[in-house]
């Protein structure tokens, strides 16, 4: 790849792009225009056809109708590797780094040109060259199944930049980072664009970032283009209308005011080790009381997941009491029973349901084995249970073709919505919630923290461990920050600010 | 037991080591290289028994064990490639598929090798490392096999092309996150294909070592499970090449216990001891089940529900 070479941005668009999968049309007729240089946001909810917009371009899907231009010409990708010859690279919300290889040898072998023979002090060399023109950097030398979210987002970024990509791709970029870190990297890309070094397109819904960082947006709703242009001349409102159309956002649930009820969930100096054997949690100790939201802060691997793993059940404690009402509490499938504890991990796909199983047996979990699900404990009926999950579908207003689909079919934010309707249907006591609004769109998130509301004005003491700051601080009555395993600060969320909980989350005291 | 006698078992379990551990060895190479490309080859105990006859066979007719061992090698690459292909075939579970071609391979094997059992094959020579030490014990134990050296020298080639090479990254691109290899325009089917077929050529010359060198015939009980055991040893040596080779010594040392009690007079518990090498399979997949570390180094894309 040539050192000096400035990078060009490149100009893109596509015309009349159509996708259609059986009978169901993904994308219609679908015209965005991307000028060269420009910071271009593309804005939908989930299903809105962002993601199969922008693989018909990548070329993993071949679009139905439509054509796409690159620098004004017409140009047919047929497979992703065609794209990345045309320099379009795209960073995808999965990691697509190799997790065993270092980030080096990544950067090197993603290269059409990788030598047979890898000469690594000649590549090295040139890769520390390749960093020191490069706004940020990012670990080399360790291997990237090592590295914090953060970091391989980075990664992932150089790595299209190494490849002179001029045109970038962004699948919704900075849902794995702390706001810190988005800012600094949109920033960084805006100035790339603003050099007319390269053009992003930045699949979003987080309006701050539109405004912030974004010249030009599309918004798509339901496989169509409903509207866009330039930022500057539209207001978030205008684009909350687009995005989600007529459909009834449902308001946020107030915060009731209520007395301070008596400590429901007390944890008392909870250890624990991580994955490598090494202490993670170092004596948590934080009270909850009944009507009470305490939100807990940090920078991501500070021990918040797995702190949640042990209050799940999934990680053993090495020392250390959960205490409910003051009895103590070992995470068993009885006890969570008899203590009305329940939980909104992060991922739940992956923590909190089994995705082959159907939506109708995903929703039982907690109880198919008490009547009216099951005869004498062991005997099943299946009748009572899809009935059940029939009401809470409709209920929770999860989006499935049936009760009995796998649930792995569903989309994010409806996951999210069949596990909220299993663990909250019923009477809550104790209620732990990890990032629970994880790359949700827009009417998902407001549906969402009213629900963990609801639960907290009906008197359940409720933990919140969110990355996201502005969760904690919408959702708190207090804030607690957690770094380096222990909780280091608490404080009710009239008493504090941003600046005074961003100092702790850094691991100042 | 006196200093000599402990001399003598010593002795006895070196040389067993030097000796037995060579077939363990290709066979973990190949496995290991199989298993970084992501995928699982079970049947190579098929492939190290119709490696032993084909190379005794072509031993026999051409009088040159060396083209015997190349003949193992077509052999183990042929069944390798078998498996590779079938498992590029939609939803083949390519644990099933291994065993399946453990099975077609000992059958085979034993279908043409029945002729085989009675006639004497040209075997392959040693070379003896020992002879300086002046002690004759010393100098049979230290008699090697060029295939050990070969072997070791294989394990250092693999393990310097994973870290430097276009195709040993791409390989171990493959094994750890498909989806990451397609994205680069890699097609992980031809990689696996060929890693299966490259890891049966090794387990088939391994497969040669037993009837041309030691125990140096042909029979149906040549390998009783070496191409299983090593396996497991793949998974206790974490998927590195050169801790295969240190393995492969560990098994071949403990398979001599036995025999080597046997030749100072110890006769009790001597078929405890033979069994020895199966103990240490039992206990090594146990400790390397709970073990951490393993659970980090093991390519992403391994498993037996895919």
């Amino acid at each position: 790849m040539s050192v000096d070479a400035p990078v060009r941005a490149m100009a893109l668009e596509t015309i009349g792009m159509t996708k259609i999968f059986g009978s169901f049309t993904a994308l219609g007729d679908v015209s965005m225009k991307v000028e060269a240089g420009s910071f271009h946001a593309l804005l939908g909810e989930n299903g809105a056809g962002k993601s199969t917009l922008v693989k018909s371009i990548m070329g993993y899907y071949h679009a139905d109708r439509g054509s796409l231009l690159l620098d004004r010409q017409e140009t047919l990708i047929r497979n992703p590797r065609d794209a990345r010859a045309h320099g379009l690279g795209m960073v995808y919300q999965h990691f697509t780094l190799v997790p065993c290889l270092t980030g080096a040898e990544n950067l090197v072998i993603s290269r059409a040109d990788a030598p047979g023979v890898i000469d690594w002090t000649k590549e090295k060399k040139s890769l520390d060259a390749f960093l020191d023109r490069m706004p940020f950097r990012a670990p080399l030398d360790v291997p990237v199944a090592s590295l914090a979210a953060g970091e391989k987002q980075k990664l992932e970024i150089l790595k299209l930049l190494y490849l002179d990509q001029r045109l970038l791709i962004l699948d919704e970029p900075t849902s794995v980072l702390t706001p810190q870190e988005a800012d600094e990297i949109l920033g960084l890309l805006k100035g790339m664009t603003d050099r007319k070094e390269i053009s992003v397109v930045m699949i979003t819904h987080k309006f701050r970032e539109v405004t912030s960082f974004a010249d030009s947006l599309t918004v798509l709703r339901r496989g169509r283009r409903v509207g866009g242009g330039n930022v500057a001349e539209m207001s978030t409102d205008d684009m909350a209308r687009m995005m989600i159309g007529d459909t009834q956002v449902r308001d946020r649930a107030k915060r009731a005011e209520r007395p301070a009820g008596k400590t429901t969930l007390d944890l008392a100096g909870l250890m624990a080790d991580d994955d490598e054997g090494l202490p993670v949690l170092a004596a948590v100790n934080l009270k909850v009381s009944a009507g009470e939201i305490v939100g807990i802060a940090g920078v991501s691997g500070n021990g918040q997941s797995q702190l949640v793993e042990v209050l799940s059940g999934q990680r053993p404690l090495k020392d250390g009491r959960i205490f409910i009402r003051d009895a103590p509490f070992e995470p068993t499938r009885d006890a969570y029973y008899r203590m009305k504890v329940f939980g909104l991990p992060e991922e739940p796909l992956k923590n909190a349901t089994v995705p082959r199983m159907s939506v109708a047996e995903n929703m039982a979990f907690r109880n198919f084995d008490k009547p009216p699900n099951a005869k004498l404990g062991w005997w099943l009926s299946p009748g009572p249970m899809r009935a059940k999950a029939r009401e809470l579908i409709a209920r929770y207003q999860v989006k499935t073709q049936s009760p009995d689909s796998p649930i792995g079919d569903l989309s994010g934010g409806n996951v999210q919505r069949a596990v909220l309707a299993r663990e909250l249907s019923g009477d809550v006591d104790v209620l732990i919630v990890a990032n629970p609004c994880f790359g949700l769109d827009f009417a998902s998130v407001a549906e969402i923290r009213s629900q963990i509301m609801e639960q907290r004005n009906k008197g359940a003491a409720v933990l919140l461990i969110s990355e996201d700051l502005d969760e904690v601080l919408e959702l708190a009555d207090r804030v607690a920050v957690m770094s380096e395993g222990k909780i280091t600060y608490v404080a009710p969320v009239q008493e504090t600010d941003r600046a005074t909980i961003g100092m702790h989350m850094a691991g100042h005291h | 037991m006196s200093d000599n006698t402990l001399f003598i078992v010593f002795i006895a379990i070196l040389g067993g080591a030097l000796r037995v551990s060579t077939p363990f060895m290709f066979v973990a190479l190949g496995e290991c290289l199989t298993e970084k490309s992501g995928r699982v080859n079970l049947g190579l105990e098929g492939t190290l028994v119709l490696g032993a006859m084909s190379a005794y066979a072509i031993s026999y007719h051409t009088g040159s064990p060396w083209l015997g061992v190349l003949a193992a090698g077509c052999a183990g690459s042929a069944l390798g490639a078998m498996h590779g292909y079938i498992c590029k075939l939609p939803k083949v579970n390519d644990v099933a598929i291994g065993i399946a071609m453990m099975l077609f391979g000992t059958g085979l094997a034993f279908f043409f090798g029945k002729a085989y059992i009675q006639p004497t094959a040209p075997r392959l020579g040693s070379i003896p490392l020992g002879d300086w030490t002046g002690n004759a014990q010393l100098a049979t134990a230290l008699q090697i096999n060029s295939l050990l050296i070969i072997g070791i020298l294989v394990a250092m080639a693999m393990s310097w092309a994973f870290a430097n090479t276009k195709w040993g990254l791409i390989i171990r691109m493959t094994g750890d996150s498909a989806p990451a290899a397609m994205a680069m325009g890699v097609s992980v089917d031809l990689v696996r294909f060929l890693a299966t077929t490259a890891g049966g050529f090794l387990a088939g010359v391994g497969g040669a070592f037993l009837s041309l060198y030691y125990p140096g015939s042909w029979n149906q009980g040549l390998s009783s499970g070496q191409g299983l055991m090593a396996v497991a040893l793949v998974i206790f040596a974490r998927w590195d090449p050169l801790r295969c080779v240190a393995a492969a010594f560990l098994f071949g040392a403990t398979g001599a216990i036995g025999p080597a009690l046997q030749s100072v007079g110890i006769t009790q518990g001597y078929y405890f001891f033979n069994a020895a090498p199966y103990i240490l399979t039992l206990f090594i997949m146990i400790a390397s089940a709970g073990s951490k570390r393993a659970s980090r180094d093991v390519p992403g894309e391994l498993s037996i529900t895919k």
